[in-house]
């Protein structure tokens, strides 16, 4: 469907996208997420044609965007980071436009604009200038104009921002819809809507794609180690020792608890081994109250931390590098 | 294409730019009509046509500014350089609308001469050729303020530019005559040229030997052709600045001639405009 390959886009010496290679196949929903600046939008700009990149290729279909562009860019339908409306257009004009741009076969053309308008749920607003629309309304009018046409893959780059609460609720089941027969693609920068709609999701950071996987099995990469949180009250000499002759711990850590008398501690369990209940019986026997026990699940927010904030000070130390 | 001219179309028809430009052009040339011809009761209708030229200079720029500023600057290009059309489809639907809002113009001048007809005798065909090569003209203006407003995202500075690059136009005869005619003069002047050429190519492409052999090639070519035959230097400045002068060929329309030099060079400055216009919007999709 979408085949990038090496994938480099420079301003001056700084990389906005680097060595990026992907495949994106059919009828699912692609994530992208990254911290601001990670060069989301520089890559979405690439696939939809918009720049060219420094090297690498991207091919839509089989067409190169470059080469075949037009027979390329068919296949698409894009919504930038800024809705690109006109102000002074009403929203049927700016449909009907857009319509032509793409064109769309004259016969078909007002059935799927008026299709794309309920979709976005801007029928109501159709004979008003957009200059006049709220923020909302604009994004969802860019929306209108991304799905219109129905092209085999949907491009979005943020499409949820400006939207209240109940619109993000139908914009997600909108895309969800069309993903029944499009690939979709959209961007954010935050990760409770990627994970909460997407079958597959690709971490950027500094232009490199740091990780490709579906959801699950991100968070399954981290579940290696898992944490247990503890608070005992006892005798920190007498736990220290416990939790010294107890197989399966990693590491761990004692600290003073705000309860009087007891202490807080946090440990590192190997692999998926399960401690719970062996900790229980040795404390009890020992005579050690167990106040507090809570396994800490790892979840996607720690895997995006890890591997962007990892990626963050290898940049650096290349940064430190070449400036020598 | 078609989308995108008409959708600019009517962007000049539903806003008040197309009304002031189309307005400006009658309400000048209409007072110059009435002076010269109601009242002078003189027959030839290119003295108004003539007589309009300085007003290409503001009305031009407040057409054209923002055709394609004002896309890059709200970022809708990003529609159209994504959409299944090319860059030149997108450069000449917005031309045509620009040329047909100005054709507006026109076919109401257009009227002009037929209403002398009520008065005496004109020359119909000197009348039209004048008219014709006023909308030539025109439309070549038009093909440079439509590539200066793809250079910058701001109106301001694309509607700056085309008025300076239009006034320098429109000057540039009086300009032409103060440089010195002698051949040793231009001789200099294109010594000159060439170190400043070469300065600029290796701006672009930063190789110390490929500039120097160029400049070296050129100047040594320059002082051939001096020492062989120093006629072709005379007054080859003012022939180079001529190239700018882009009303000196509308004189020859307004005299009844249909000239084919005119249409051609007219015809080649909106090619070359236009192109330049294709390659500017390129050139921001690589950089």
């Amino acid at each position: 469907m979408i085949e990038v390959n090496h994938l480099v886009k420079r301003y001056g010496s700084n990389h906005a996208v680097d060595d990026l290679s992907f495949r994106v196949e059919r009828g699912q929903i692609y994530g992208f997420l990254g911290p601001n600046g990670a060069g989301k939008s520089t890559t979405m700009n690439i696939l939809t044609g918009y720049i060219a990149p420094s090297s690498g290729e991207v091919k839509i279909n089989g067409h190169d965007i470059l080469e075949d562009a037009e027979a390329a860019r068919k296949c698409i339908g894009y919504l930038p980071e800024i809705p690109p409306i006109y102000p002074e257009m009403t929203v049927l004009e700016y449909l009907t436009f857009a319509a032509e741009l793409k064109r769309l076969p004259g016969k078909s053309r007002e059935a799927l604009i008026l299709e794309a308008m309920e979709l976005t749920g801007v029928v109501e607003v159709q004979r008003r200038l957009i200059k006049n629309l709220s923020k909302g309304f604009r994004q969802r009018v860019g929306l209108a104009q991304a799905i219109l046409g129905f092209p085999e893959i949907i491009i979005l780059d943020e499409p949820m921002v400006g939207l209240d609460p109940k619109q993000i609720i139908e914009v997600r089941e909108l895309i969800k819809k069309l993903s029944e027969k499009h690939t979709v693609i959209l961007s954010s920068h935050i990760l409770s809507e990627i994970s909460a709609i997407c079958d597959h999701i690709m971490i950027i950071s500094h232009g490199k794609l740091v990780a490709s996987d579906t959801p699950e099995r991100l968070t399954s990469l981290m579940k290696g180690s898992a944490s247990l949180e503890l608070t005992v009250r006892c005798e920190k000499h007498g736990l220290h020792q416990l939790l010294k002759d107890t197989s399966g711990i990693t590491s761990f850590e004692i600290l003073d608890s705000p309860e009087q008398g007891a202490h807080d501690v946090l440990i590192k369990t190997e692999g998926t081994t399960d401690l719970r209940e062996k900790l229980f019986y040795e404390l009890a026997s020992r005579k050690m109250a167990l106040l507090r026990m809570q396994q800490s699940h790892v979840s996607l927010e720690d895997v995006f931390l890890e591997l962007t904030e990892n990626e963050e000070t290898e940049g650096e130390e290349n940064e430190d590098g070449s400036d020598l | 294409m078609a989308a995108i001219y008409k959708k600019e179309f009517r962007g000049f028809m539903t806003s008040m730019v197309g009304y002031v430009f189309i307005a400006f052009l009658l309400v000048v040339s209409g007072i110059y009509y009435t002076a010269y011809h109601l009242q002078g009761a003189y027959p030839k209708f290119s003295y108004t046509l003539q007589s309009v030229l300085f007003v290409f200079l503001i009305a031009v720029p407040v057409l054209s500014m923002r055709v394609l500023a004002e896309e890059r600057k709200q970022k809708t290009d990003q529609l159209l350089l994504t959409s299944p059309v090319s860059v030149a489809g997108i450069v000449m639907g917005k031309y045509l609308a620009l040329v047909s809002v100005f054709g507006i113009a026109a076919a109401v001048l257009a009227v002009y001469p037929l209403i002398l007809t009520q008065f005496g005798t004109i020359s119909m065909a000197e009348s039209y050729t004048a008219l014709f090569g006023f909308f030539l003209m025109g439309s070549c203006y038009l093909s440079i303020g439509l590539y200066l407003s793809s250079v910058t995202e701001s109106q301001v500075i694309a509607a700056v530019l085309t008025f300076l690059f239009l006034f320098v136009c429109y000057v540039i005869e009086g300009i032409a005559s103060f440089f010195p005619e002698t051949s040793s003069a231009s001789f200099y002047t294109m010594v000159v040229l060439v170190l400043a050429a070469a300065c600029v190519i290796y701006y672009m492409v930063h190789q110390a030997v490929i500039t120097i052999a160029i400049a070296v090639c050129l100047e040594a070519a320059l002082v051939v052709l001096y020492l062989v035959n120093a006629s072709f230097y005379e007054s080859l400045i003012q022939e180079l600045l001529g190239v700018l002068d882009i009303t000196e060929h509308f004189t020859e329309f307004c005299s009844g001639i249909l000239d084919v030099t005119g249409i051609i060079y007219y015809l080649t400055v909106i090619g070359v405009f236009l192109f330049l216009t294709v390659q500017s919007i390129q050139k921001r999709r690589w950089s």
